[in-house]
């Protein structure tokens, strides 16, 4: 089905290690903030210590007295600097309401961390010290942190509005309504389950930091940004500040992790643009780690209630979803649309014949929230996985033979759902089989009849979770019945070089991902060069105009297959060359190793690099035919990319104490065809760390003032290497039909299927002392109350 | 994370340290391994005008035997007691709790005179001098003076050194052979102890110090007590938070601790015991 297999082994597939990595680990490579701009001012901003607030006076004399400050100002001063409010790019629905949101506040403050004056000085320090200088008033107002309470609307937090509702989106189909009814009506089993999706922080090792640089002449303007989106940062820097979009540049320099926490557009990010066309200087901004903590988007964050019907053999139904979304307190770039890229996901990997969701949105007084690994996929799979296990509790099977009766089999493939969506290819029970070989299960299983009794000091537990992800954001078309302000194609040029080196320019934007050597090995199996051969130019949209950027896990089966199919324009382009020089036909001519020859003639042959030069040269080019040999691609794909896999949690647990020890963990994942195993593995490993912090570790914790508990990495417990599992990984490989390429994303799989499998197996072990649930995330503290809390029920 | 301006002298003595500190007076602190002043400094939370560097000071980094006890110099680093051979030979106790402080880097940068000076109840060194009886040896303007261990802790945080005195050695008695055990519960192994227990038993006597259970280290006296009266392990670990004030935090409420304490405790008692 897939062009590689047909093709002998040869670079793609191979562990080709990492180009990026040497300029990483040795500290060489150069972030934004290593940028060296003399005469650059240095902003800082003065953020609301409160949750919510009038401001009532704001005074910026002292500071603006201080050594080393160069003007402060207040948002009221900068009101006039924007022609538009920070951008929304996903309005869901017609009546969604989104409150003006502008870089500095004016009026109120609506969480803590929102900025209501700036400072510029001449250095860093100068810059942060004169804003303790700053004597703002406030009126504090109620704090609203919890949904519920939220959508009571007893504190209204944006009074223009009326209301903290944002929207309700349905996901409604024609004639499920009636029937799910009945189908729960004539159910055999049904689950309600309540899960909740706590506030997570993205904690990207390196914060964000901004440069704004304006050009010495014409008027141009350069912004260096730790961003993964240069080109919708370009886009909406120019809509937002009224500038001409050809005089704006963004430029990546290398990004040290996103996490979707830099899939946005934020307050610094024009503030130092808007302050440097001003001033007619650079201004600069450095995140520091407390303040990424309050001011950067934060993930997750949702109620979600869900429920099953099944028959008596345990087929499940129907599955019907109510969301309740926490905003916080404004819209950022794609905020409403997270609950919306897993509103598809809640049948999981299972032939559901009925479904029905539903998804309100609120704003609260907390850090606003927006897309973090996997967004929106992980929330919708650790809902249906509990789901499922809940309902083989109920019915007294095992987990793992519910799931084979209800998976979508092979043979089905490609499916379309009752969503309408078509997944691409799967075979969940292979994946399913082989991850369950690889943890041991049924051993497992066996261990826990004899550890698992009474009294136990220990008790084991094994969890699963089997996930589908839609990701490979995405086709355009899709995209705009959902609203979405945007396309989903990718841009590349392929350009060999008159000495055979090749060019390439990719609309992605990595930031840890490895793009430079995966894009190289497509590109060396294709024009049959050597990967180094191949310089990979991206994240300047100077040197790469076109283009959507890194997120989704979008960046190889939409950016890596435009690539290929610029090789295969090359290609044609060459051929039509390389006929004209050896006097041959075009179809007698055939292309391997770089050469073309003519079939059943080898030696009447022509190497791509000849072809190179007298494209360049273009002395005896074909009649019309262009000089150079490049081609430029923007590939819009058919559909998402639907990667799925099993994975197995086995843990042990302190009943005493309430600690959870994972005493393996097992990654069978399907990506479809691996460019780079070694970069797959990668990914995968970073997933599901993140994924298991989530449901073992991280949780940001607002207090009832709405202020931010652990803003700091001593408090919010980001897991290190000493406090993570080692990782077994297992692959199946199902290729995607719908590219030339066969691949799959691979960047977010890890993190969609590992907290639903790690709480999975801790509800396991305790669910002979009658532990039914047990919250995110599962610390020590949260086990043990749950034990107690079954126990007291229990003697009750 | 940009800690306010401050002026910076390096001290070549223990003298000179404590002069250089008489001179600038309550805005001037010691800084030894930085490694608990800086990040408050980095916060805004301690704004000291001088910082008296002191991790210069060679001649106080030491492990030396002193007969009836080890004597270990201010600066030595927590390294070196984790890794010291006359440690682990008379003081294994210690020896064992200094390489569960923090990570790596920490643990060679930070100095046993810090940690001791600092007197922070979830901090391990301080607890764990304390269950072995140590004694604290301070120098100031007017000469040196020893403190017991039971006697340093005066409150969050808060020392019986005065501010122009130094710490300079901590004595900890050769534990003779004693059973001993050191719990830390944590979440993640860099961290500070939600709960810790430092504990030791010889015969009929046991000495058994709380990590994080209070304002400062402090002694479960009552579980020694009760040991002493006969009581079973299991029964005096009951008694482990009698004398202690835990707090709630975002680990642990009161409860919780007190549940962990008393856990913990019995499981120092028994590890000790064998
Ligand atoms: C990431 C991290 C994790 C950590 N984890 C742990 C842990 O798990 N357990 C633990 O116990 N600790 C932990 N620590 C703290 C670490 O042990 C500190 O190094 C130690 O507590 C203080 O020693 P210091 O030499 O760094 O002191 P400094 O930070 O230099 O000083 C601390 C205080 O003591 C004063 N001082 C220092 N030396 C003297 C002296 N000789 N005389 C008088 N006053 C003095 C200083 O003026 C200051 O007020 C951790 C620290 C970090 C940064």
């Amino acid at each position: 089905m897939t062009v590689t297999d047909d093709r002998p082994a040869g670079v793609l597939g191979s562990r080709l290690l990492r180009r990026e990595d040497p300029a990483l680990l040795t500290g060489e490579a150069k972030y934004t903030n290593d940028l060296h701009l003399p005469g650059a001012l240095h902003l800082a901003l003065v953020r609301s210590p409160h949750a919510h607030a009038r401001i009532v006076s704001i005074d910026l004399s002292a500071a603006k007295a201080a050594a080393g400050v160069v003007a402060a100002y207040t948002g009221a001063e900068l009101a006039g600097l924007w022609a538009a409010p920070m951008p929304c790019a996903w309005p869901v629905t017609a009546d969604m309401k989104n409150p003006a949101h502008f870089p500095v506040a004016t009026t109120k403050v609506a969480y803590v961390g929102d900025a209501v004056a700036v400072v510029l000085a001449t250095s860093e320090t100068a810059a942060r010290d004169a804003v303790e200088l700053v004597d703002v008033r406030y009126d504090k107002l109620p704090a609203v942190i919890d949904l519920e309470d939220a959508l009571s609307d007893r504190v209204v937090i944006h009074d223009e509005l009326g209301t903290n509702k944002s929207y309700k989106w349905d996901l409604k189909i024609e004639g499920h309504e009636g029937a799910i009814d009945q189908a729960f009506a004539a159910a055999a089993h049904t689950v309600k389950e309540r899960y909740v999706q706590q506030r997570l922080l993205p904690m990207a090792m390196e914060p964000r930091a901004v440069a704004a640089v304006p050009q010495p002449f014409g008027g141009d303007m350069t912004l260096y940004s730790a961003t993964q989106v240069p080109h919708i940062l370009k886009v909406m820097t120019a809509l937002t500040l009224g500038i001409p979009e050809h005089q704006m540049r963004v430029v990546c320099p290398a990004v040290g992790g996103g996490f979707g926490s830099k899939l946005n557009v934020y307050a610094e990010e024009l503030l130092c643009v808007a302050l440097a066309r001003k001033h007619k200087l650079p201004v600069r901004w450095n995140e520091e780690r407390g303040e990424n903590a309050h001011a950067t988007i934060h993930g997750r964050g949702q109620i979600q209630d869900m429920e099953l019907a099944a028959d008596a053999d345990g087929r499940i139904t129907a599955v019907r979803v109510r969301i309740l979304g926490d905003m916080g307190a404004y819209l950022q770039l794609v905020t409403p649309g997270i609950p919306l890229l897993g509103a598809f996901l809640y049948a999981g990997v299972y032939d559901i014949p009925l479904y029905d969701f539903s998804c309100t949105s609120v704003f609260t007084t907390m850090t606003p929230t927006d897309a973090y690994r996997g967004a929106g996929r992980p929330e919708a799979t650790y809902a249906i996985e509990r789901a499922v296990d809940a309902l083989a509790d109920k019915m007294g099977i095992d987990p793992m033979e519910l799931r084979k009766r209800n998976f979508i089999r092979k043979e089905q493939f490609p499916y379309t759902a009752m969503t309408g969506l078509v997944y691409d290819s799967g075979d969940h029970l292979a994946a399913a089989q082989m991850a369950a070989g690889l943890a041991d299960y049924d051993g497992v299983r066996a261990r826990q009849a004899t550890q698992n009794v009474p009294g136990a000091k220990k008790r084991l537990g094994i969890g699963q979770a089997s996930y589908f992800e839609m990701c490979g954001l995405a086709p355009s078309r899709v995209l705009a019945s959902l609203n979405y302000s945007a396309g989903g194609w990718e841009a590349a040029t392929v350009r060999v070089l008159p000495t055979n080196k090749i060019q390439v320019v990719t609309g992605t934007s990595p930031h840890g991902q490895g793009h430079e050597t995966s894009w190289s090995m497509i590109v060396a199996d294709k024009l049959g060069v050597s990967p180094d051969d191949v310089d990979v130019l991206h994240s300047d949209t100077a040197i790469a105009p076109l283009g959507l950027d890194t997120y989704g896990s979008r960046s190889l089966p939409v950016g890596g297959v435009a690539i290929a199919i610029a090789c295969d324009k090359v290609i044609d382009k060459a051929k039509k060359i390389a006929a004209h020089q050896l006097e041959a036909n075009e179809d007698d001519l055939e292309f391997a190793g770089g050469t073309f020859s003519v079939k059943g003639t080898p030696e009447r042959s022509m190497p791509l690099a000849a072809i190179a030069f007298e494209a360049f040269t273009a002395h005896n080019l074909p009649d019309g035919l262009e000089p150079n040999l490049e081609a430029h691609v923007t590939y819009d794909p058919p559909n998402f990319s639907w990667p799925f896999g099993t994975h197995i949690c086995t843990v042990e647990i302190d009943v005493e104490t309430g600690q959870v020890e994972v005493l393996q963990y097992v990654a069978v994942d399907d990506c479809g065809n691996q460019v780079n195993p070694l970069i797959v593995e990668g990914q995968v490993h970073g997933g599901v760390i993140q994924g298991l912090a989530q449901a073992l570790f991280e949780e940001a914790v607002y207090d009832t003032e709405g202020n931010l508990k652990n803003a700091s990495l001593a408090e919010y417990l980001v897991p290190a290497a000493s406090d993570v599992p080692g990782l077994t990984l297992g692959h199946t490989i199902t290729p995607s039909p719908t590219n030339q390429l066969g691949v799959k994303g691979i960047g977010e799989a890890g993190t969609i299927g590992a907290a639903p499998a790690v709480i999975n197996a801790v509800v396991d072990a305790l669910s002979g002392l009658g532990v039914t649930s047990v919250p995110m995330p599962a610390s020590p503290h949260n086990v043990w109350k749950a034990i107690q809390a079954a126990q007291n029920g229990a003697s009750k | 994370m940009i800690p306010a301006a401050f002026e910076y002298v390096r001290a070549e003595s223990a003298g000179e340290a404590i002069s250089l500190i008489g001179q600038h007076g309550d805005e001037a602190k010691f800084l030894a391994g930085g490694h608990s002043l800086l990040p408050l400094m980095k916060l805004r939370l301690a704004q000291p005008s001088v910082l008296v560097d002191i991790g210069r000071v060679r001649d106080l980094s030491y492990i030396r035997d002193a007969g009836d006890h080890i004597a270990i110099g201010a600066l030595t680093r927590h390294m070196d007691v984790e890794t010291s051979a006359l440690l682990k030979q008379h003081v294994p106790l210690l020896a064992h709790a200094a390489g569960h402080v923090g990570d790596p880097q920490v643990r060679h940068r930070g100095t046993m005179g810090g940690t001791i000076a600092h007197a922070d109840p979830a901090s391990d060194l301080p607890a764990t001098t304390l269950a072995l009886g140590a004694t604290y040896v301070a120098q100031g303007p007017n000469g040196t003076r020893e403190i017991a261990a039971a006697d340093f802790y005066q409150g969050f945080l808060t020392s019986a050194l005065a501010p122009d005195e130094m710490l300079t050695e901590v004595r900890v008695p050769k534990m003779q052979g004693a059973g001993w055990s050191f719990q830390k519960f944590n979440r993640r192994a860099q961290d500070w102890a939600i709960v810790g227990v430092a504990a030791w038993r010889r015969n009929g006597s046991a000495g058994v110090a709380l990590v994080n259970m209070g304002s400062t280290p402090i002694m479960a006296n009552a579980v020694s007590a009760a040991l002493a009266g006969g009581a079973s392990v299991a029964d005096a670990a009951q008694l482990a938070a009698d004398d202690a004030e835990p707090q709630s935090d975002l680990n642990a409420s009161i409860e919780y601790r007190t549940h962990l304490a008393k856990v913990l405790v019995r499981r120092a008692l028994e590890e000790a015991s064998n």
